[in-house]
């Protein structure tokens, strides 16, 4: 292991070394490689669920760089837009690959960013002293649904207008100042080529610009304390003499390596979307949508976009407006609070009782048959079942502190546990 | 790998659940249409049905017939002949000369422009819409439709099919009395016999399927060249991999 | 094998691995970067706009010049009458480059001098090869002055002959652009092609 590091960590020479050099001396060049790159130390016993992070990374690269393709032809106007999306798949050169890259991106990146949460709570990656690296998460996630919703009206579709008509009028339900608000996201007295516009500067520049930043300091912040990993010990605690932790191996080349090899997993299973089936059965691409917004007729379901229907099923569960709103904002709310609301002991689920296994199981399963309930018609048994399953995902959270304490946890060992 | 035994079966979830959609707005279950995307005879007299019988009333704004000569292999001559009515050049799109305020007028709403109807109904949906009128008195064309009842669209079709009466049945239940679709009898002869008129709906359902998604058919193919370079970068990444990890104990 | 052996092997084997991975990476980059700077090239709707045009030259009378817009740029038809044409050549010496020998502004087959397939014909880029404005008629000689007749640039003063070619002393630098046209049919041009023959 000290071969290959060492043969990384050398100076270049000759030429290049003395380029190297007068950036260093003007610039913390290699310092920085150094300390987030090459010298930041991880635990060797990461398992495949640690690789979301950075297919989360990819996956914000890839709608960058598509959404700046897409924007040179798209036009963001009530009368242009539909249209400007058309000409992008037909007439512009290679414009079809562009558009179902971002539209397969948008729901990948949600897919990806579940799977990374739920990671930290299998892991317990976001308990002390990682809560700020989970707390600048959730707001990246709070970030991404805005960034996801506002993009959503840019086609001007159908299901664009009247569910952005539908989530918008939802801020009507709080007391007092409901209606004002609604008006003033709208920018309109209904949704119109202003709100259109507006959404589009938002989606466009301003929450972009709120992600880098803030998965940036997701990182800064995460290597400050170091990575967790699947046994949720301290590697830390346990150096070797030349000041590097004994279960720890280099991010560059040992997990780079790695993440290479699931980076290109996770591109085949993206690339089978884009190329077979764009439109995935129209969960992705949403049919109603092919159709352009008409202001008179609504069509017949209107459901957001899939990654959204767990909440979505909540809301609907509530047979009040206000309090379904209120339950809503809550169930998307509530995991902020996991670090404190969980109280065990110990971080991994390896070495919990049966209690938080019972219970994540739960959830995981509450979690998707809520999304699953979000795209079904508001009626019959659907309603019921909706109900139950709010009620349990809410007891997931307000019982944790509960049923974490008093949990059966099994000893901790001492040093990771890796085979190899 | 944990990420296949999660993302795989919540896609095929995903993709059955599509698969469940394909139910019309009255209730009654959609015949499926069998079309062949690859088709390229089937194409063209899709195309030739659609310029002749449904492009005097619905554009396809989005639609070049250059596009169209290039996908269904047809030379500029068999173009502008077969299928240019209004149009000069191959560049134009396809587009409709009744004014849309006037199509207002006349069928109280404006035929819609036909470029995206294969992707935002499907092709059951339209297949089984333009097999789905019946003779109805009561209405202004004289017709009603079983996808889409009080449909303003006339039987555009109808020399080809003929006409047909719907049966319907009536149920009560719970004191409500509904309407229950049980099949069609045919009234009139066409001029095309059952199957050579499904055949003539197919062939057009096939054609605007295929004017919905020009690209499809090539996105498919280079689809397969990525896969094959992205498992070939793949096996180098894990051979890669595993050596680098070796001296990690 | 001794364990130093091994280690070659390993560094070798690792190197090797690692270049292909490198060099498979950059041709992926490489065919990925393909559609995204394609997609910058003219679309569809460009070409289908920038399309050549017609211009039926049936009600142009001699001495009469007609405006049309090709790919948004202004194209001048100017029918030449034969007294135009006799007096093409008097000026010679004032213009700067008389025989066309800047290739960029002419087709081959206007590199003549008429600058143009037919001598009646003149089909010109109006737009003045200094700034890009429009220049204006200027038909009539004026003999006192030495002005056989052609086009003044009002911006800032450049002058052209009767063939679009640029006078010494102004500040555009070279003759009007030929665009390329054929004729369709004796009375009727197509601006934007040409027979592909020189």
């Amino acid at each position: 292991m000290a071969k290959v590091e060492a043969e990384v960590g050398k100076r270049p020479e000759g030429v290049l070394g003395g380029l190297v050099k007068w950036i260093d001396d003007r610039f913390p060049m290699t310092e920085t490689l150094e300390y987030h790159v090459t010298k930041y130390y991880a635990a060797k016993s990461f398992n495949w669920w640690y690789v979301f992070g950075v297919l989360a990374f990819v996956v914000l690269a890839i709608q960058l760089i598509t959404g700046i393709f897409l924007t040179m032809n798209y036009k963001p106007s009530a009368e242009e837009a539909f249209a400007s999306v058309e000409y992008i798949m037909r007439d512009v050169e290679w414009g079809w690959l562009i558009r179902y890259l971002h539209s397969t991106g948008a729901s990948f990146f949600f897919i990806v960013v579940y799977l990374h949460m739920f990671r930290a709570m299998l892991y317990g990656s976001y308990k002390k002293p990682r809560e700020l690296i989970w707390l600048i998460g959730m707001l990246i996630f709070f970030v991404l649904m805005a960034e996801a919703f506002a993009g959503y009206l840019l086609p001007w579709g159908q299901m664009s207008y009247w569910g952005a008509q539908v989530i918008i009028s939802l801020f009507g339900a709080i007391p007092v100042v409901g209606d004002g608000i609604v008006e003033f996201i709208r920018g309109d007295y209904s949704i119109s080529d202003i709100t259109l516009n507006r959404f589009f500067a938002l989606h466009v520049i301003a929450l972009p610009l709120a992600l880098i930043a803030l998965v940036f300091v997701h990182i800064v912040a995460l290597h400050e304390v170091g990575s967790n990993n699947p046994d949720g010990i301290e590697i830390k605690k346990r150096k070797g003499p030349d000041g590097v932790p004994l279960d720890g191996i280099a991010f560059h080349p040992y997990h780079t390596s790695k993440d290479l090899v699931a980076i290109l997993i996770f591109l085949m299973i993206f690339s089978a979307v884009v190329f077979f089936a764009p439109e995935m059965g129209g969960y992705f691409l949403e049919h109603a949508n092919f159709e352009p917004a008409n202001l008179r007729a609504t069509p017949e379901h209107i459901a957001p976009v899939w990654y959204f229907t767990p909440f979505y099923a909540i809301l609907r569960a509530v047979p009040d407006k206000l309090w379904g709103f209120i339950l809503f904002g809550l169930s998307v709310v509530l995991p902020v609070f996991l670090p404190w609301l969980d109280r065990s002991r110990v971080r991994s689920i390896r070495y919990r009782g049966w209690m938080y296994k019972s219970a994540l199981t739960v959830f995981v399963i509450t979690f998707l048959t809520l999304g699953w309930l979000g795209v079904q018609p508001a009626e019959g048994v659907y309603v019921l079942l909706a109900r139950i399953f709010t009620v349990l995902y809410f007891a997931f959270f307000l019982l944790m502190p509960y049923y974490t304490k008093i949990d059966k946890t099994k000893p901790v060992p001492e040093r990771v546990v890796y085979h190899g | 790998m944990a990420k296949f035994k999660l993302i795989a079966p919540l896609a095929v979830a995903l993709l059955l659940f599509g698969a469940t959609q394909s139910f019309a707005a009255g209730g009654a279950a959609l015949e499926h249409a069998d079309i062949e995307p690859g088709n390229v005879a089937s194409l063209q007299r899709g195309a030739r049905n659609f310029m002749n019988y449904c492009s005097g009333c619905h554009s396809a704004q989005y639609v070049r017939f250059s596009t169209i000569g290039e996908d269904l292999e047809l030379s500029d001559e068999q173009l502008s002949e077969n299928l240019m009515f209004n149009a000069e050049k191959s560049f134009e799109t396809i587009n409709v000369s009744m004014p849309g305020a006037a199509a207002e007028r006349w069928f109280g709403v404006a035929p819609p422009d036909l470029s995206l109807i294969g992707r935002a109904k499907g092709a059951d949906y339209i297949y089984s819409f333009l097999k789905g009128f019946y003779i109805q008195d009561e209405s202004p064309t004289g017709v009603d439709n079983t996808v889409l009842a009080g449909t303003s669209m006339p039987h555009v079709l109808w020399e080809l099919q003929g006409y047909q009466q719907a049966v319907f049945t009536e149920h009560t239940e719970d004191g409500v009395t509904s309407q229950h679709f049980e099949g069609f009898e045919t009234l009139t002869e066409g001029s095309l016999d059952a199957e050579a008129y499904d055949d003539f709906v197919r062939d057009t359902v096939n054609f605007l399927v295929y004017i919905a998604e020009p690209i499809r058919s090539e996105r498919r193919t280079l689809g397969v060249w990525v896969l094959i370079y992205l498992i070939f970068f793949w096996i180098i990444a894990v051979m890669l991999k595993k050596q680098i990890w070796k001296d990690v104990k | 094998m001794t364990e130093d052996d091994a280690d070659r092997i390993d560094r070798n084997r690792r190197h090797f691995l690692t270049v292909a991975a490198a060099v498979t990476g950059a041709v992926g980059a490489g065919f990925v970067a393909v559609p995204f700077l394609s997609s910058l090239k003219p679309s569809a709707r460009a070409q289908a706009l920038g399309a050549p045009v017609e211009v039926p030259l049936g009600s142009i009378q001699a001495g009469e010049m007609v405006r049309v817009l090709w790919r948004g740029k202004l194209v001048f038809v100017l029918r030449r009458s034969d007294t135009m044409l006799a007096t093409l050549g008097e000026h010679a010496d004032k213009l700067r480059d008389p025989n066309s020998e800047v290739v960029e502004q002419q087709p081959e087959y206007a590199a003549n001098d008429t600058r143009s397939l037919r001598p009646e014909w003149l089909v010109v880029e109006g737009s003045c090869t200094h700034l890009g404005c429009a220049p204006l008629e200027d038909f009539q000689p004026r003999p006192v002055e030495g002005w056989g007749g052609g086009f003044f640039c009002p911006c800032h003063g450049s002058k052209f002959d009767l063939a679009g070619r640029v006078y010494k002393g102004v500040p555009a630098p070279s003759n009007l652009r030929i665009p390329p046209y054929r004729f369709v049919r004796d009375d009727l041009i197509l601006i934007g092609q040409d027979s592909g023959v020189a």
